[in-house]
């Protein structure tokens, strides 16, 4: 069937692609690993002619950094509040929807709009709304011009403002801020997956159970949720991955500094770290960083993909 | 014994009807409870429609706030939005703060940069993409799955890994502030490719065999059949990596960074840090609003394919 002809043309075809690919994918995936077993590699340093030992000092110095370990428990934080947050309130969101005739597409479409906005300009106005307008925050003489929008709403039930992000914040309404707007972004996706998924469950599984006299919750946590297993794991696993690259969310709500004021990089993520180490040209760090981010990745998708083997109904 | 008679007929009448009479109570009775426990399932369907219609309305709402008070804080003057208690409409409606926002972060010349960019990017990533789905959909040759297969593994990688070799190759091509390394690096998606080759795959190839016949060449056949039939995932791609180029912020930061260059979010996000805390908000909001109306207009008329799209993809961009 196949003629020699055919053979060339295919590559032909594929020729664009591959040296795109070969330059700025396969290449890079050879020299970051090269880069992040080489002794203190940096770039300035490898252009003059300077060679490196091969080693993992690169590793070493990158765990022993506390900066590093500070971001990794950033990143980790948020991952693991947002991801089941987001994934459960999207599961009873399509849940809610799917069941309504009226209004479905209107309410569809509204939940999508996150998505389709830019993460940093979004952040601003998420920003703005716990933003402090005053001076000498959380200090003796206190002025607070206007407090933010959802300050005025805790006042409004009696409660007091809260310094979120400004000068002088504490770390969890740092990090509580920082989950409603990455639970708000990440809401669009999940529930379009979850309700995609929903509407290709067949409808006799329901007329069963109603004749069967099963409650609402049974219905909701003996059929849906297995039904809808395999959607809630890639859901999941997606979040995790995008959780664990978090960094453009934190650039949004806290600017270029990653932090309140008067404590920059507080809020600092893995990415973040390797940006840092790549501006400061310690390639060699910021590979080894990446290595990690990758490993890391990698074993949060297998175990995500073990548990779901066991767990996920096809 | 006629009176008798009648007596007892009327008896048993009496009786007849009696039994009747407590018949039909009973049956009365039961009515009354199944409509009892209807109405009770009726009222309860209704409370479920109610709470359901309550919770999804609570969560449209706290989706939509942030644009609400986005436009509204762009609308007041800085007066205004620095009330102690808030307004929720301007008073007076400030529209200058466009103005001034469109100057201050000369969004004229971000907007031209952006488009630009994400014009040419999706222009050469398409022809690239649809010339490796043909070859993988419709093409025979040796190494083709291991080649396929190759391509969907660089997929489980994190981009940031490739961005550290990337960088030192941008400055080492001397790349560094020219648009061409903010369009190059990005032209192959492997997930657009993989898309686009699974479309490709669902045409029949009794198409493709009778075009052979007729003599049509195999690129003829892939520009005047393949492409038009796949046009609604070509429209997809189309969107989401104009979209990417929209939201793109740390690579064209890294590698391009002058004023000549800047990108819509970058310039957005510099245009407006201010750590004095004297901030316009008024003003920053404007911008945001400017920012964010496009991407909101090209969901509005592309729904459809935006949806499609993103809900095969995953990806952000």
């Amino acid at each position: 069937m196949v003629d020699s002809r055919q053979q060339w043309k295919g590559w032909v075809y594929l020729l664009p692609a591959i040296i795109l690919l070969l330059i700025f994918t396969f290449w890079p995936i050879v020299n970051t690993i090269y880069m992040a077993f080489s002794d203190g590699y940096s770039a300035l340093g490898a252009a003059a002619g300077e060679t490196y030992p091969l080693g993992i000092e690169n590793f070493v110095k990158v765990l022993q950094y506390k900066n590093f370990i500070n971001c990794l428990k950033n990143t980790s934080i948020l991952c693991v509040a947002t991801v089941p947050i987001s994934t459960l309130l999207a599961l009873l969101i399509s849940v809610a929807l799917n069941s309504i005739k009226v209004l479905n597409r209107t309410l569809q479409t509204i939940y999508f709009l996150p998505y389709v906005t830019n993460s940093i300009a979004i952040g601003m106005v998420f920003a703005m709304m716990f933003n402090i307008v005053g001076t000498n925050l959380g200090g003796a003489n206190e002025n607070i011009i206007t407090a933010g929008i959802v300050n005025n709403l805790i006042e409004a039930f009696g409660g007091k403002p809260i310094n979120w992000i400004n000068s002088g914040s504490k770390y969890w309404a740092n990090i509580t801020v920082m989950i409603i707007y990455i639970v708000w972004s990440a809401l669009p996706f999940k529930i379009l997956i979850l309700l995609g998924g929903l509407q290709s469950i067949n409808r006799q599984y329901y007329d069963a159970a109603k004749i069967d006299g099963a409650s609402r919750s049974t219905i909701l946590w003996r059929i849906t949720v297995p039904l809808l297993s395999p959607m809630i794991a890639y859901v999941v696993i997606t979040g995790f991955i995008g959780g664990f690259k978090e960094y453009t969310s934190i650039v949004g709500i806290f600017g270029e500094t990653l932090g309140p004021a008067g404590d920059s990089g507080r809020l600092n993520t893995v990415v973040g770290f390797i940006y840092d180490q790549l501006a400061n040209d310690y390639y060699g760090r910021a590979s080894a960083a990446a290595l990690i981010l990758f490993a890391i990745i990698f074993a949060i998708t297998m175990v995500n993909l073990y548990v779901s083997k066991k767990k996920v109904h096809y | 014994m006629e009176n008798n008679d009648l007596l007892n007929n009327q008896k048993i009448e009496n009786e007849t009807s009696n039994v009747d009479l407590s018949l039909l109570e009973k049956s009365k009775k039961e009515e009354l409870d199944v409509k009892r426990i209807k109405k009770l399932q009726k009222i309860g369907k209704v409370i479920v429609t109610t709470c359901t219609y309550l919770f999804l309305c609570l969560v449209a709402i706290s989706v939509l706030f942030p644009f609400y008070w986005m436009l509204n804080s762009s609308l007041k003057s800085l007066t205004e939005y620095k009330w102690t208690k808030p307004s929720f409409f301007p008073t007076v409606i400030v529209w200058s703060n466009y103005v001034k926002a469109y100057q201050a972060a000369d969004l004229g010349s971000l907007f031209v940069h952006t488009l630009y960019v994400g014009l040419v990017s999706t222009l050469l990533s398409l022809v690239i993409t649809v010339l490796s789905a043909f070859a993988f959909a419709r093409l025979e040759f040796k190494g083709k799955d291991a080649m396929f297969a190759v391509l969907l593994a660089t997929m489980m990688i994190p981009g940031e890994l490739f961005t550290i070799t990337n960088y030192a190759t941008v400055y080492k091509f001397s790349w560094n502030n020219t648009f061409t390394a903010m369009i190059i690096p990005f032209l192959v998606s492997v997930f657009y490719i993989y898309l686009l080759r699974q479309n490709f795959k669902q045409i029949p190839n009794e198409l493709y065999l009778a075009a052979k016949v007729d003599g049509t060449s195999d690129f003829k056949y892939l520009l005047k059949i393949m492409v038009p039939l796949a046009l609604p995932t070509l429209i997809s791609i189309t969107i989401l990596k104009m979209m990417g180029s929209w939201n793109s912020y740390v690579w064209p930061r890294l590698v391009a960074n002058d004023d000549a260059h800047k990108l819509i979010t970058n310039g957005l996000r510099s245009a407006f840090t201010a750590t004095d805390g004297q901030t316009d908000y008024p003003v920053q909001m404007a911008a945001v609003a400017i920012v964010s109306a496009p991407l909101f207009l090209v969901f509005l008329f592309l729904r459809k394919y935006i949806m499609k799209g993103v809900s095969r993809s995953g990806i952000k961009g």
